[in-house]
């Protein structure tokens, strides 16, 4: 794992895996996008708005999957002090409060249809709003600290407090009484969807995995870079020569 | 494409939205994240244009090179 921690290393290997992983992310996305709405059927009692389920679904799976990377990472960061894995946390937030925007927004336009109303405080999306604010306080001592390592170290340390988030949202509509329906796909039981509508879903999701690890290269590669471009304009100014570029 | 498909059985102004978002947002965070990256990189690559290259700077007046 420290291989990586060279940071011409590690743009070496992002390079690599780009063109693969943008690759597969559009192959899975594009595959999964034409089953989802040309292919599978409609729901029995949500007609075709059931569609909306392969974007909201895999968007709150990865709400949940980049934030747990997040605390992996912070982790590793903490405990080992990799420097690639405060970038990775840094660089994984915006991309994960997107998605758990995504996963209310889509939530809902499908629950103003299907339930009548576009909000309501049950456990499942009170707790998936805890997250946004979980990623927003996360973002906001990167660059809240003058030193930026310092930032860093926070916001790895609040990843770390909030991560018990995660498994209350999984377990939210089994705990309480929500109006958020339960589990269909990660249950003990295996699957409760039809295997016409799981391969889509199953696709998109794989789709927005690649999609995240795309980003999360292509991000830590700016990270890295913007980290080069600091150490010189502090050389730059202590040598007195040169001007500091922004 | 028939009708049906665009109405989606009378959901369409929630469906189409929600693809329509979910396209949106990730289409913009990935070229903000590729314009940043290629930001960055010019000035790096200005940076590194800019620094005096090393062993090669003249020594201040009054010194001369040690032979």
């Amino acid at each position: 794992m420290h291989r990586f921690a060279n940071p011409g290393r590690f743009m070496r290997l992002a390079n690599r895996l780009l063109p693969w992983t943008g690759a597969l992310t559009a192959i899975c996305m594009t595959a999964g996008l034409y089953l989802a709405l040309f292919v599978a059927p409609p729901d029995y009692q949500q007609g075709e708005s059931v569609r909306i389920m392969y974007v909201h679904v895999p968007s709150a799976w990865m709400a949940l999957f980049v934030y747990t990377c997040i605390a992996a990472a912070s982790a590793v960061a903490l405990i080992w002090r990799h420097p690639l894995a405060d970038l990775a946390a840094k660089a994984s937030s915006p991309v994960g409060a997107a998605f758990t925007v995504l996963a209310l927004m889509t939530g809902s336009l499908w629950g103003k249809p299907m339930w009548g109303t576009w909000w309501v405080w049950d456990a499942r999306l009170t707790s998936m709003l805890v997250l946004f604010f979980l990623y927003l306080g996360h973002m906001a001592p990167m660059n809240a600290f003058e030193n930026p390592s310092r930032g860093r170290r926070a916001a790895a340390i609040l990843a770390l407090v909030g991560f018990v988030n995660v498994p209350i949202i999984k377990f939210s509509v089994d705990w309480w009484n929500t109006l958020h329906q339960s589990a269909s796909v990660f249950r003990v039981d295996g699957p409760a969807i039809h295997p016409d509508m799981l391969w889509p879903l199953l696709l998109m999701a794989l789709g927005f995995k690649f999609y995240y690890l795309s980003l999360l290269l292509i991000r830590v590669k700016g990270e890295l870079i913007e980290a080069r471009v600091r150490s010189l304009n502090f050389a730059l100014l202590e040598a007195g020569h040169g001007r500091a570029e922004a | 494409m028939p009708d049906s498909f665009l109405a989606m059985g009378g959901y369409g102004a929630f469906v189409w939205p929600a693809f329509a978002a979910t396209a949106a947002v990730l289409l913009a965070l990935w070229l903000e994240s590729l314009l940043r990256l290629r930001q960055r990189q010019r000035t790096l690559e200005r940076l590194e244009a800019n620094l005096p290259p090393r062993r090669a700077r003249q020594p201040a007046a009054g010194h001369g090179p040690a032979t």
